[in-house]
């Protein structure tokens, strides 16, 4: 019996509207974000459970969190 | 009015990003907002919680004062109103008996609703008009630089207050509910998720609904005292500082020392008045 596949998710950073206030990669559960310079950037994006909570805490519109 | 939805059940479940595109001026961005403001995580849950209502954008008003949490009527795309400092209840006020259909929702900060515009404050709760009220609480003036409001924390440094603040706060919930608001609320921008089902609830009454909402000014509250970085600052007021009405429950007067508690308050029904001046036109016009 195989596994269910993993699902997949894809994160878009608008970096016009990032502020590089942090709140994303600090609250992220499983630490898929971490500050690049001034902005977020991804760094374990397998994983990513998509549990939207970096989109829901970003104050600046600037993250979101789709299926691949 | 457009008909309202039954309460949608949490969306983010089904994991797919909510769209705020609609209901945003895409133009004025980015906001004004300091990089790590709360500002903007409480703004997105009420219009999570407006999409969840299910109202139609021009039957709703966004009415403010002045102060950073005031600025939020900009980047929305329904009527709007920025009105002066302290006196947005009053300009909300009059525009709900003009157009008793809107449903009006009124942002404000804590030095804008408690003490500039505290006597309309209250006042407002008495007479128990149908409208939002939304304190954006920071605990501190942030667009002037930093001083005390009526709700900094004793002992907590500001530019008004720089050995500490030995004044005692006002607690907004407990105001409301004693001048008669009809429902009272409290959340945090940290439990944005459960922020959205009280702004939800608060909209759906019939009454004045006064919610306290907690977030943070990492640029001069945050700064003043010492607390390094945006996260940390959420997570010592917001995460540590609130429990939920459940959590509370289980909890002891002692361990219930110091902390808020979140969620739906106070809860009660009184006559609203836009539908008693609808009766007393009547009444006089001798119908």
């Amino acid at each position: 019996m195989t596994e269910p596949a993993k699902k997949l998710w894809r994160i878009e950073i608008n970096e016009k509207l990032c502020k590089g206030c942090g709140i994303c990669a600090d609250f992220c559960p499983t630490n898929v974000l971490e500050m690049k310079g001034i902005i977020v950037g991804v760094v374990n994006l397998d994983k990513c459970t998509g549990c939207q909570l970096c989109d829901l805490r970003c104050p600046d519109f600037a993250i979101q969190v789709f299926p691949r | 009015m457009s008909t309202q939805a039954a309460p949608r059940t949490v969306p983010y479940k089904e994991k797919t990003p909510f769209d705020y595109s609609s209901y945003l001026r895409k133009g004025k961005l980015p906001h004004i907002w300091c990089p790590g403001c709360g500002h903007g995580i409480v703004l997105k849950s009420l219009l999570r919680a407006i999409d969840a209502t299910g109202l139609n954008k021009d039957d709703i008003a966004l009415v403010s004062g002045i102060g950073c949490s005031s600025r939020t009527p900009g980047y929305v795309d329904f009527n709007t109103l920025h009105t002066v400092h302290g006196r947005s209840l009053a300009y909300a006020t009059g525009l709900k008996l003009a157009k008793p259909k809107l449903k009006v929702i009124v942002i404000t900060g804590d030095g804008d609703a408690l003490a500039i515009g505290g006597n309309h404050f209250i006042h407002a709760c008495r007479r128990n008009m149908d409208m939002t009220i939304m304190v954006y609480n920071n605990y501190i003036y942030g667009m002037t630089s930093g001083q005390s409001s009526p709700t900094t924390p004793q002992g907590m440094i500001s530019t008004t207050a720089k050995y500490g603040s030995i004044e005692p706060v006002f607690d907004t919930c407990d105001i409301a509910k004693a001048a008669g608001a009809t429902l009272v609320g409290r959340g945090t921008a940290y439990h944005c998720q459960e922020l959205e089902k009280t702004i939800y609830d608060a909209i759906m009454h019939k009454g004045t609904a006064v919610l306290d909402i907690l977030d943070s000014c990492p640029t001069y509250y945050g700064r003043f005292n010492k607390v390094k970085g945006n996260s940390e600052l959420m997570e010592i007021a917001e995460k540590d500082g609130t429990v939920s009405q459940a959590q509370a429950a289980k909890m002891t007067t002692e361990q219930l020392q110091g902390k808020l508690v979140r969620g739906i308050l106070h809860r009660t029904e009184r006559p609203e008045y836009c539908e008693e001046y609808e009766k007393l036109m009547a009444k006089a016009q001798g119908k």
